[in-house]
């Protein structure tokens, strides 16, 4: 068997299963040395533990990484963050986004992504004290009013208990 | 200030093990993702905006009354055998390992809680607890995340809560994992149900496999994979009850192995124990597989282990960055599996032999911890 990086000889099979999806690499010793792979279950232990990688360092794209002409065929790809440059083709080759105000640039590309993500689309945990406004109190405090309701009709008390104390730590929580 | 030789030295306070359901449950680890508002995120940062992120991070982080008398160190400080080591630690992860320039890592005294600056985000607070307790990791990572909130301007969004680089740990940026030791249910060929219906839930399962089909060290995570539309607590209480019914099933299915295949079960406890305390030369592989047999032993009351820490030192002990700190230099694989069977064969060798009678209710080895176990043996 080849090495996934090179042509040389594999030496080392690295197998893993992620929610029953196998994910199979093969390397040779140079390549596995090179990515510090140079033991294959003390690599997995430390991964498996800490949670597989899924961080990478995106790289800055050069002024011809990005054809102009690929940019005006799609307006929606032409879009950039004016604080930090990232495009929207930056976010649909990568699926991370470059900073914070990248949030409100590409808030529809985001919101097609977060539906198979996650359960819900609304934030409902914590929220730091100094971004506490009145707005958002009271839309939390609603939130939170309509959750203990359910919760209640539904017998599900132990829940309904904890919104009752959030809700008690909420409405005694000074907005900014 | 703490340093590195010493961090090395102690051991963190989970490796001790103990903790609610240690007998499958190693860890309980809760991460939680944060961003400062001003900044780019780690990943598009140039390296000059990193430095001066973490210019501003580092400080504030490590004055935290938590983090006194901890350990911190600039990645770019440390060498390629340091950091593999911090990764085999748990301490930071291997992508942050990778990185180096304009990243950091501070991590407490004890070695409970360690915050990687300017990993994917530019805080990753970690909380690891022993046994199934994600009521104090999570009460700490609050505890830090509320001392911290006060200095830096979060990056939080109404609708989405915490921004992070990647959409997938938006909201809460909760991610909360368990490491359990699942013996009973690979040998019983059960597991692969098991995984099925925890992904079912939305949870997330991994395993670790070789060239085989055997998950090694039968050792396995689940965490939860969403973070937006639910709050903290609910998040960790679904999990929670799935973990309290895997540790059943699993408890269940140690209890028929000991009625259906004791011989099977006495034969791999007597040969892991052999090896362990025998060997010449051991890979991690084999390492693994007779650690977990040993561990089953212990946790069935079928080997009074003099050290309670003993199994969950050398697990870690074993890997290859530890084995060449201990030598002083770097090692390849054969003079490593040389070093690896020798610290086992040393920490092995003086233990007493396990209690290989399965088919009877175990002897004076048993700890009050079993009792469960030891009950349904009899009926
Ligand atoms: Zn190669
Ligand atoms: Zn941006």
């Amino acid at each position: 068997m080849k090495c996934d990086l090179c042509d040389k000889p594999a030496t080392l099979f690295l197998t893993q299963i992620v929610n029953g999806q196998m994910q199979k690499v093969n390397l040779c010793e140079q390549c596995s040395k090179e990515k510090g792979v140079t033991d294959p279950t003390g690599f997995a232990l430390a991964d498996l533990l800490m949670g597989v990688g899924t961080s990478e360092t995106i790289d800055q794209p050069s002024a011809s990484a990005v054809p102009l002409e690929k940019a005006a065929a799609d307006p929606e790809d032409a879009r950039v963050c004016a604080h930090c440059g990232f495009s929207e083709t930056d976010l649909r080759r990568t699926g991370r986004l470059g900073c914070p105000a990248c949030y409100h640039v590409f808030r529809s590309g985001v919101r097609q992504m977060i539906g198979a993500m996650h359960r819900g689309n609304r934030h409902r945990g914590k929220v730091p004290a100094r971004q506490l406004d009145e707005g958002v109190l009271s839309e939390r405090l609603d939130d939170l009013r309509r959750c203990l309701a359910e919760a209640v009709k539904e017998e599900r008390f132990e829940e309904a208990a904890r919104l009752r104390d959030e809700l008690k730590r909420m409405q005694s929580t000074p907005a900014q | 200030m703490m340093r590195f030789s010493t961090l090395m030295r102690r051991p963190a306070d989970w490796m001790v093990g103990g903790g609610p359901d240690s007998h499958i449950v190693l860890t309980s680890r809760i991460r939680l993702a944060r961003n400062v508002q001003s900044f780019m995120f780690p990943g598009w940062a140039r390296k000059d905006e990193r430095q001066r992120s973490l210019e501003e991070i580092q400080p504030m982080v490590a004055a935290l009354d938590q983090m006194q008398d901890g350990f911190q160190t600039e990645l770019s400080s440390l060498d390629k055998l340091q950091k593999q080591v911090l990764v085999e630690r748990h301490l930071i992860s291997r992508e942050h390992a990778a990185r180096g320039a304009g990243c950091a890592l501070v991590a407490d005294r004890r070695q409970r809680v360690s915050i990687m600056i300017n990993e994917e985000d530019h805080l990753r607070l970690q909380i690891i607890r022993p046994g199934l307790n994600f009521e104090e990791a999570w009460s700490l990572a609050d505890s830090i995340d509320n001392a911290l909130e006060q200095q830096l301007d979060y990056a939080f969004d109404n609708e989405w809560g915490y921004l992070t680089a990647c959409p997938s740990n938006l909201g809460t940026g909760l991610r909360a994992s368990a490491m359990l030791h699942l013996p009973g249910l690979v040998l019983s060929e059960q597991i692969g149900q098991v995984i099925k219906a925890v992904n079912k839930i939305g949870l997330a399962v991994r395993g670790l496999y070789g060239e085989g089909t055997e998950a090694l060290g039968h050792l396995f995570q689940i965490s939860n994979q969403s973070t937006l539309g639910e709050d903290e607590p609910a998040i960790i209480e679904r999990l929670e009850r799935v973990l309290t019914q895997v540790v059943g099933h699993e408890d269940n299915a140690r209890a028929k192995l000991t009625e259906d295949k004791p011989t099977m079960l006495a034969d791999q406890v007597a040969r892991a124990h052999a090896i362990l305390g025998h060997c010449h030369i051991l890979t991690s592989k084999e390492a693994l597989h007779h650690l977990s047999m040993l561990r089953l032993a212990r946790d069935l009351g079928h080997w009074n282990c003099p050290d309670a820490a003993l199994l969950d030192m050398l697990l870690l002990e074993i890997q290859p960055a530890h084995l060449q700190l201990e030598a002083g230099r770097e090692l390849d694989a054969q003079p490593r599996d040389a070093m690896r069977a020798e610290i086992t064969r040393r920490r092995l060798q003086t233990t007493p032999a396990p209690d290989t009678c399965f088919s009877k209710s175990p002897g004076t080895g048993a700890s009050p911890r079993n009792a469960k176990t030891e009950r349904t043996n009899d009926e």
